[in-house]
């Protein structure tokens, strides 16, 4: 397991939505020296993150962004027969927020509605999810929601996170459709290394407290408590350097592919150089990646839909893409498919 | 690999520090260039020169190019 291919099942739109707050990397020179940050930005790529008001949720975003499809798409509300929310930051602890969704985007009752907790490679997995209900007979159309206002749960003066991580949602629709021929994924898990990228308070193996709420001074100088989103980012770039090429050499053999077969690349917007190196291992060529990370940052599992929204001029149709993804656990994937026909809307501010 | 060439090779990440700084007992962390951004390339390195995995434990844990040479052979 791990290798699926599917076929006649493919993403038919999608769009995404992001806050109107825009933070310029350059102006956060009262938390970090100038060089840093210049430093920051020609490393990671990031000039500008969008990060959300104190009343706008991940769900929020993900509610703009299926309303902004239902407005311009020929699938109707009452068609959707499976909605798929992937998130950390849901609106409550209970209930999911595709429980709420359901309701709020004027679903069917006979809607199934469930919430995934993943990260960064939380678009690859909801797509597979995604593929795999439709494949079912009886279900035709899957709402796959995945947002992030990781701005919540993140400090901004924690020197791994602070400047890095941007909030958006987006919104996915997957059907079925002869044209759209064979799909393929490869799905991953390593929880060994699940300290990496974590928030180790505030869930029920070490619950919150004053204790757990107060910031605490870190030995890089970062300033974040234990209820804020932790990353050793070495650990994930030693990680994802040393593993994503290997998962991106494993599919193309099981689709029976070339790299050169391959029109574009969109790896999980992590970090700028992180993605390069990548490419460059997995003989990538640089011309064939599409980015978003320079104005949205690394928005976490909506940064795939983010960067081929972002780029959607360089798309011609029918392309084949390859997509992958490396998160908190560690959890990564990698998907080959082609965009026929997709609706890609333009993305949107709330 | 030996561990003179390995010694070139990080330095080759650093752009503005002067080459005779860099030996085996030199505590790597104590250089001004050195920061997250340098370990990256550091990590980097080791993958595509020797294919070896090193951690973010493991720079935290190495003081000197020798002891970070020596785990990268090691591991």
């Amino acid at each position: 397991m791990g290798l699926i291919k599917f076929n006649g099942i493919g993403i038919h739109s999608m769009s995404v939505v992001v806050p109107k707050e825009k933070v310029e990397t350059k102006s956060q020179n009262h938390l970090f020296e100038d060089e840093y940050l210049s430093k920051f930005i020609e490393t990671t790529g990031v000039a500008e993150r969008r990060i959300a008001r104190k009343e706008v949720c991940s769900s929020d975003l993900c509610f703009e962004a299926a309303n902004k499809l239902f407005d311009e798409v020929d699938i109707s509300r009452d068609e959707i027969d499976v909605l798929i929310f992937i998130s950390q930051t849901p609106d409550y602890k209970v209930p999911g927020s595709s429980i709420i969704l359901q309701d709020r985007l004027g679903l069917k009752k006979t809607t199934i509605a469930f919430d995934v907790n993943l990260t960064c490679s939380g678009f690859i997995y909801g797509l597979y999810l995604a593929y795999s209900l439709v494949n079912n007979s009886g279900t035709n159309n899957v709402l796959l929601l995945v947002g992030e206002t990781l701005s919540k749960i993140t400090s901004s003066e924690d020197k791994s996170t602070g400047l890095l991580l941007g909030d958006a949602g987006c919104a996915t629709l997957v059907n079925k459709n002869m044209k759209y021929g064979d799909s393929f994924f490869s799905l991953n898990t390593d929880g060994s290394s699940y300290k990496s990228v974590i928030i180790p308070a505030g869930g029920f193996r070490n619950i919150s407290s004053l204790a757990t709420l107060k910031p605490k001074m870190r030995e890089d100088g970062s300033l974040r408590s234990d209820e804020q989103l932790y990353m050793d980012g070495m650990d994930v770039f030693s990680f994802a350097v040393s593993l994503i090429p290997k998962d991106v050499k494993r599919i193309l053999n099981y689709a029976g592919m070339e790299v050169s077969e391959i029109d574009k690349v969109v790896f999980h917007q992590s970090n700028k150089y992180m993605m390069d190196v990548i490419a460059k291992k997995s003989k990538v060529e640089l011309s064939k990646m599409l980015y978003s990370i320079q104005k949205y940052g690394n928005t976490s599992g909506v940064s795939i839909p983010t960067a081929i929204i972002e780029q959607k001029e360089l798309i011609q149709n029918n392309d084949t893409f390859l997509l992958n993804a490396i998160g908190a656990g560690f959890s990564w994937g990698t998907a080959i498919l082609k965009l026929v026909d997709c609706t890609i809307l333009n993305i949107h501010e709330l | 690999m030996e561990l003179k060439k390995f010694i070139e090779l990080f330095a080759e990440q650093f752009d503005d520090t002067a080459s005779e700084l860099f030996t085996p007992s030199t505590i790597f962390k104590d250089l001004e260039e050195w920061d997250s951004l340098t370990a990256l390339s550091v990590i980097a390195m080791v993958d595509e020169e020797l294919e070896k995995r090193i951690t973010g434990a493991d720079i935290r844990t190495s003081k000197t190019i020798e002891d970070l040479y020596n785990l990268a052979i090691s591991n």
